[in-house]
């Protein structure tokens, strides 16, 4: 990891490295020239901070590297670093994101463009490592921007897109990066990492203008404001993160233009879904099964197709649904639970069906369960969802929703 | 660059103010607030910040000094000043002056000593906030000045007991009853002595008392001149979580003294001083009061009996005479029981 580093100082040139999830966002953060980090150990997340760790102590990354005493502690030191200026990293996993949860909530409240990792794991009790996307996505609804990514270019990408749109002046919103525990986040592979120059072309300094905690511009931030005023307050939130939407798309365009990696749509990923009859749809690193299967089923004629979802938040719904409007049956894999929700399914099917029904056209949806705790979502066990989906499309009867690769 | 890391910024050179003729008339936390008639935290605020200068920010954790404040439109803070969570005043000034110090370091920001303060209640404080002061304090790098404003109750929310509240206290989560009259049997957390004892690196601790407004001003100045993590410790009296009449304020604050309860002293460099009234009592220049006449002037003992001013005093005596730092330290030596009766 060191070696990989190093020639970022010094090369002109992008060049290649063999490296995980993790250490892929703990170079972004070297290239982004990061202020102040915060960590507390966690798995799977925590080892995005023993990377950036030894990039502080070998003085490639000149920050203020604070090790806090909880996860609480942690978030709460950078939303107060970001407010005072500095460009800020933070992350956790499972429980630790969890044990943040107050400071999660405020910090959108208070427009504090904070970058974070969330390295996803089960929310023990009972104990696992494993992954699963309930830690994340409990701060949906509170104005934090969640992105999901499936391999280390595309952390280390977003990573840099992250600050680029959680700083801009229109959207000043916190961005997670999730990154699935184990499959991502320790997992190596082939990374372009940039030059310093590019990223400065494409990153401005972070400026936080008139909202700035200093003495010059004496401000009372986050004052009482009771019922006169939080309802404009709220939405003047709500409005932000309707512009990211915009900001991401011209982030996403101005990095294919200086990094030469182009993402297409930058919300949501479409494989083979051109002459698909039916299509499942997911998030983060289940993509490599799922592609592995839909290229096996291919070849023994079934159209099936794959979009993986990238930001979560914010949703894109017309455009998802129109997207999914021209298969004739949807599959959705959550990665997650939400007990007692609508047909008990998980969180990203309940919003998939929620984005679909202004919709035209409504194919028929599925919702599967799969992959809980870091259990590993096999290749059958998506021949076996789309098999579902595709007698769903036959105008099938299909249970609404299924648990697979469950003990019977 | 290894070496920057490591140094402290300079602080402002904040020279005591010799008599109440040389504090300066500007105030930065001014009208606009709406505490109740008599707060002494509010008068706390007023004097930290008057203490502290225009180049000061403020971070204040959710209690009555957050909620009685700040209005909007109608702040009182004239120095910039943001909210942080009820337990997060070590990360809020740990957090700022972090962001200070890299940004100065980095060209970011234009250098310049400026400082920092991150207030608490006793609640947000001395309770689910303690871990992460503890934490703050251990962090010799940064420059800021964590200030403990004690009304011994969460007060914002209607009054309810902490661990700072004092022994058989009537809150409203220990009324007094049929059943029990007693309902707080808790000791008061030694909270300034604990911090002081337990984080060496810390430069600057002391417990003050705004009824003696100077000294107070003056340990906030001394406290920022000095640097590093430090931590003040203030009691003030509340007229309505301690039930009494607003004018009574100054009064409780010198009785407090006066009484022993308060013991007012600051750890500076490891060096421990006791200042004020204090030092005349453990000098024996002054004679402690009763606690008797501090406990009855307050609506939330009036329910005790002489057995409970009794097992008070005993308390207060104990600390005085028993301790191994009197009011500071509360632990007894073997030596002690060797020595023979004074
Ligand atoms: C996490 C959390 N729990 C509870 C509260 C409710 N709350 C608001 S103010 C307050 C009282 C705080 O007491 P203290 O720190 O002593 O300050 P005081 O109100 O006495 O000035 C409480 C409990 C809160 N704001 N946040
Ligand atoms: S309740 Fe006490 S601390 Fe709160 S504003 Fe009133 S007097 Fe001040
Ligand atoms: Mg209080």
């Amino acid at each position: 990891m060191a070696q990989a580093v190093e020639k970022v100082a010094t090369s002109p040139k992008e060049h290649d490295a063999l490296i995980s999830g993790s250490e892929a966002i703990a170079v972004a953060c070297k290239l982004a020239d990061v202020d102040v980090i915060t960590a507390y150990p966690i798995r799977p997340y925590d080892t995005v901070m023993q990377y950036v760790a030894k990039l502080v102590s070998n003085g490639e990354l000149d920050c203020e590297y604070i090790v806090a005493e909880s996860e609480h502690s942690q978030f709460e030191i950078v939303k107060h670093a970001s407010a005072a200026g500095a460009r800020v990293f933070c992350g956790s996993s499972g429980v630790g994101w969890m044990y943040a949860f107050e400071a999660l909530t405020v910090t959108p409240a208070l427009r504090i463009p904070m970058v974070a990792m969330v390295g996803n794991r089960a929310l023990d009790d009972p104990g696992a490592f494993g992954v699963e996307h309930n830690d994340a996505l409990a701060v949906r609804d509170l104005g934090w921007q969640l992105v999901w990514v499936d391999n280390a270019q595309e952390a280390l990408d977003t990573a840099l897109i992250a600050y680029r749109v959680a700083e801009d002046r229109r959207v000043f919103l916190p961005c997670a990066i999730a990154c699935d525990g184990a499959f991502l986040t320790h997992s190596q592979s082939q990374v372009k990492i940039p030059p310093q120059e590019w990223v400065k072309r494409f990153l401005p300094p972070y400026n936080r203008g008139d909202l700035l905690l200093h003495p010059d511009n004496p401000i009372t931030v986050a004052p009482q404001v009771n019922e006169d005023w939080l309802m404009e307050i709220r939405k003047h939130n709500d409005e932000a993160m309707k512009r990211s939407k915009t900001v991401i798309r011209e982030a996403y365009a101005e990095f294919a233009k200086i990094f030469g990696r182009d993402y297409g749509n930058p919300f949501f990923e479409e494989y083979q879904t051109q002459d698909a009859d039916v299509v499942l749809v997911g998030m983060g690193t289940l993509s490599m099964p799922v592609k592995v299967a839909i290229r096996r089923m291919r070849a023994e004629g079934k159209k099936v197709g794959f979009v993986r979802i990238r930001w979560f938040r914010p949703f894109v719904a017309e455009e998802l649904a129109a997207t999914l409007g021209r298969f004739k049956a949807v599959g959705i894999i959550d990665r997650d639970f939400s007990f007692g929700s609508p047909y008990t399914s998980g969180v990203l099917a309940t919003e998939v069906r929620a984005a679909l029904y202004p919709a035209e056209k409504r194919p028929p949806v599925l919702a599967f369960i799969c992959g809980l705790g870091g259990r590993e979502v096999t290749v059958p066990d998506v021949q076996r969802m789309s098999e579902m989906l595709l007698r769903a499309a036959a105008g099938e009867r299909q249970p609404l929703t299924t648990w697979v690769g469950i003990r019977e | 660059m290894a070496d920057a890391i490591e140094t402290t910024l300079p602080t402002q050179q904040l020279e005591a103010m010799k008599g109440v003729k040389k504090v300066p008339l500007e105030e930065f936390f001014t009208s606009g607030h709406r505490t109740c008639q008599g707060c002494e935290s509010a008068l706390v605020m007023k004097l930290m910040v008057k203490a502290a200068g225009p180049r000061t920010i403020v971070l204040g954790s959710t209690g009555c000094m957050y909620v009685a404040n700040t209005t909007y439109y109608s702040t009182s803070w004239v120095v910039p000043w943001m909210h942080t969570q009820l337990g997060s005043s070590g990360s809020a000034g740990m957090g700022t002056a972090a962001a200070l110090k890299v940004l100065m370091r980095k060209g970011k920001m234009k250098e310049e000593p400026i400082n920092v303060i991150a207030f608490c209640g006793d609640g947000g404080g001395a309770d689910m906030g303690l871990s992460a002061i503890s934490a703050a304090l251990t962090h010799p790098q940064y420059n800021f000045l964590i200030l403990l404003y004690d009304n011994e109750s969460y007060a914002n929310t209607d009054i309810q007991l902490s661990g700072l509240t004092p022994y058989g206290a009537h809150t409203t989560f220990s009324p007094p009853g049929k059943a029990k009259r007693i309902m707080h049997r808790r000791w008061k957390k030694n909270v300034a002595g604990m911090l002081a004892a337990g984080h060496p690196e810390c430069r600057y601790v002391a417990t003050v008392d705004a009824s003696y407004a100077v000294e107070m001003m003056n340990r906030v100045r001394k406290a920022l001149t000095i640097g590093g993590p430090t931590f003040i410790h203030s009691l003030d009296p509340c007229p309505k979580g301690w039930d009494y009449d607003p004018m009574l304020s100054h009064e409780l604050g010198e009785l407090a003294v006066d009484a022993g309860v308060w013991p007012l002293y600051e750890v500076e460099n490891g060096l421990l001083k006791l200042y004020g009234r204090t030092k005349q009592i453990a000098e024996k220049r002054a004679r402690r009061k009763p606690v008797r006449d501090f406990l009855l002037k307050q609506g939330r003992f009036a329910h005790f009996t002489d057995d409970d001013i009794d097992y008070f005093q005993a308390k207060i005596d104990e600390m005085w005479t028993k301790w191994l730092i009197p009011g500071v330290i509360p632990f007894h030596t073997e030596l002690d029981r060797d020595q023979p009766p004074a």
